[in-house]
């Protein structure tokens, strides 16, 4: 071997493109490599051919990128009308010279009779010139295995797409192309197509967990790259096609305000030290009919009166029950909506599916910009969810109020009545800041409610179990609880028993 | 009797391609009788017809007239497929073999 062929040539670092996808150039840490090809692999149904598109789509609107679509399976038609429901309209695009299609798709004159060798050079041929006639910079081929079903030359198909992918390459094109698999854990793909042209591999499942369908998104590998691990749930939105959650280092933030602003609460706020922390995360819990969405209404209430601008997502209540309420407390929700400073939304926790209520959420969120925000309840949304979707979901909401510095007041309802701890506390109470218990206490043929501040990250809080009652204006917290113990555990004792 | 009409798809000057033609020279001499009529296309100097045609694979041959339309693919190194393919169950009537 001569000392040139063994010289260490310093690998340069891989330059990358954003694609534009939502959230998926934060999981893949910038996008996809310049000039790589990328095989995008999953089973029937997670959502390629929507990948594909909205690659081209993401280059068009927000990198004024041509792209061109090379289709093996849908027809050109097809294409166009499956994707006009996600805002996209490529027959515009086309007519701007933005995008070109190399129809691929199988002939209506029927299988082709094959005589001798051949290869795949009026494919070549018409890709590279759709890819000059408009400068694309981006390739979409969708997906690789309608070719493989079409022709039985499997060794030529292999190294024909090894030529158009280095051909395409060459010209400085971004290409990504699209793969079956047979399940959703295995071999990469049906025909092995990823070890002969893929660069970089990502893999879109459509997995059915605790009876509910869940996708994820998972890069398994980007030569010359790194990229974040693991797979990451993604959904589909009208508005933006894929939108990947991205779930990165997130549960290492915690608040690191030193502002505080009102609960609403005047005695909770001594209780806390002085209010919430601006960035912080409070999570509220107790049985139904302690007070959690009075202490929501209050929550409200107090930023409104303090100029805050207030998001309060219900998924237990109407919009009439919630203002109804709050009336009867002396607080006017529809005039604080009006001034546009309040903002109710009432969804129904099974309307759809967790990814898309934390899409939305956090759409709301970018839109309305509030300072502060309340979930009433947690429990509601636990409920339409698998535990690790639940935990997922938390954390990524958490993760978009601390970034933007809002305060957020969570609910979660025990299910029992005395004492107890519900499955939404287990799972989150190490996300969030602090956590407040609200308690019945059954005291000599009285029900009374008590309430504690159980944690308060970086603050000195009042460790009294106190007293509190609800009349016509709301909470009243009082004096603590004394000659009775047990009362956190359900189990209270009293003083000389 | 229609005029048979074939035009052959080729991607470049490159041995498969000459020796499509060739083989497709041959065939329409020896089999066809001289009365079919050859065109040629190289789909680098014409994708757009390559669009058109939705041309994949080359060499492709296509029988254009008479109607129906057929598709043969490869170097069409075995003639009587070739007429198979195109539709000639047995070889056509006005051969002078």
């Amino acid at each position: 071997m001569t000392p040139s062929a063994t010289r260490n040539t310093t690998p340069a670092t891989v330059a990358k493109i954003r694609t534009g996808i939502t959230g998926f150039d934060s999981i893949s840490e910038g996008g996809l490599t310049q000039g790589r090809a990328t095989l995008v692999a999953g089973t029937a149904g997670s959502a390629k051919t929507v990948f594909a598109v909205n690659y081209l789509a993401a280059g068009i609107m927000q990198a004024n990128e041509a792209g061109v679509f090379v289709t093996f399976e849908d027809s050109v038609a097809d294409v166009r009308r499956n994707v006009l429901g996600f805002g996209w309209d490529i027959a515009k695009w086309e007519k701007e010279g933005k995008w070109a299609f190399v129809d691929a798709a199988p002939d209506a004159e029927g299988p082709i009779a094959v005589v001798g060798e051949y290869d795949l050079g009026g494919l070549l041929a018409r890709i590279e010139h759709a890819v000059k006639r408009i400068g694309a910079k981006r390739v979409s081929l969708d997906s690789l295995n309608a070719l493989f079903v079409q022709f039985k030359d499997h060794a030529m198909l292999r190294a024909e797409l090894f030529r158009i992918t280095s051909s395409l390459k060459r010209m400085g094109i971004t290409v990504l192309f699209t793969g079956e698999r047979i399940q959703e854990y295995g071999e990469v793909t049906r025909y092995g197509i990823e070890e002969f042209v893929a660069d970089n591999v990502v893999i879109l499942r459509n997995n059915l967990e605790d009876e509910r369908r869940r996708r994820t998104v998972e890069i398994l590998k980007m030569r010359g790259a790194t990229h974040q691990r693991g797979e990451f749930p993604f959904t589909l939105t009208s508005g933006s096609g894929i939108v990947v959650i991205p779930l990165s280092q997130i549960e290492l933030t915690q608040s690191s305000s030193t502002v505080r602003v009102t609960s609403g609460v005047k005695e909770l706020d001594r209780m806390c030290g002085g209010g919430f922390f601006r960035d912080s995360v409070i999570l509220a819990s107790g049985a139904s009919g302690t007070g959690k969405t009075l202490l929501v209404t209050q929550f409200m209430s107090g930023g409104y009166k303090a100029k805050e601008r207030c998001l309060l997502f219900a998924f237990e209540e109407s919009k009439d029950q919630l203002f109804r309420n709050a009336a009867a407390w002396g607080m006017d929700f529809a005039g604080m909506e009006k001034k546009e400073r309040l903002m109710v939304v009432n969804r129904y926790p099974h309307a759809m599916a967790m990814e898309d209520h934390l899409v939305e959420m956090q759409q709301l969120i970018d839109e309305f910009k509030p300072n502060r925000v309340a979930v009433d309840s947690l429990s509601a949304l636990e409920r339409v969810s698998s535990l690790r979707g639940f935990r997922e979901f938390v954390i990524s909401l958490t993760s978009t109020l601390k970034k933007k510095e809002t305060a957020a007041l969570f609910t979660s309802t025990s299910p029992s009545l005395l004492g107890g701890t519900s499955v939404t506390e287990k799972h989150i109470s190490t996300l969030t800041d602090s956590i407040i218990l609200l308690r019945y206490v059954e005291t000599f043929g009285t029900m009374r409610r008590a309430l504690v501040v159980l944690k308060m990250r970086g603050s000195q809080h009042d460790d009294a179990i106190r007293e509190y009652t609800i009349d016509g204006k709301g909470m009243h917290i009082g004096d603590r609880l004394s000659a009775i113990s047990g009362v956190l555990s359900g189990h209270t004792t009293f003083e000389g028993e | 009797m229609d005029v048979l009409h074939l035009t052959l798809y080729v991607a470049g000057d490159t041995p498969r391609s000459r020796q499509a033609m060739a083989n497709l020279e041959r065939i329409c001499a020896d089999l066809l009788g001289g009365q079919a009529r050859c065109a040629t296309v190289d789909v680098l100097d014409n994708p757009e017809v390559a669009d058109v045609e939705r041309i994949l694979t080359t060499p492709t041959l296509i029988r254009e007239s008479p109607t129906p339309r057929r598709r043969v693919t490869g170097d069409l190194s075995d003639p009587q497929r070739v007429l198979a393919a195109l539709g000639f169950s047995s070889l056509p009537p006005h051969q002078t073999r």
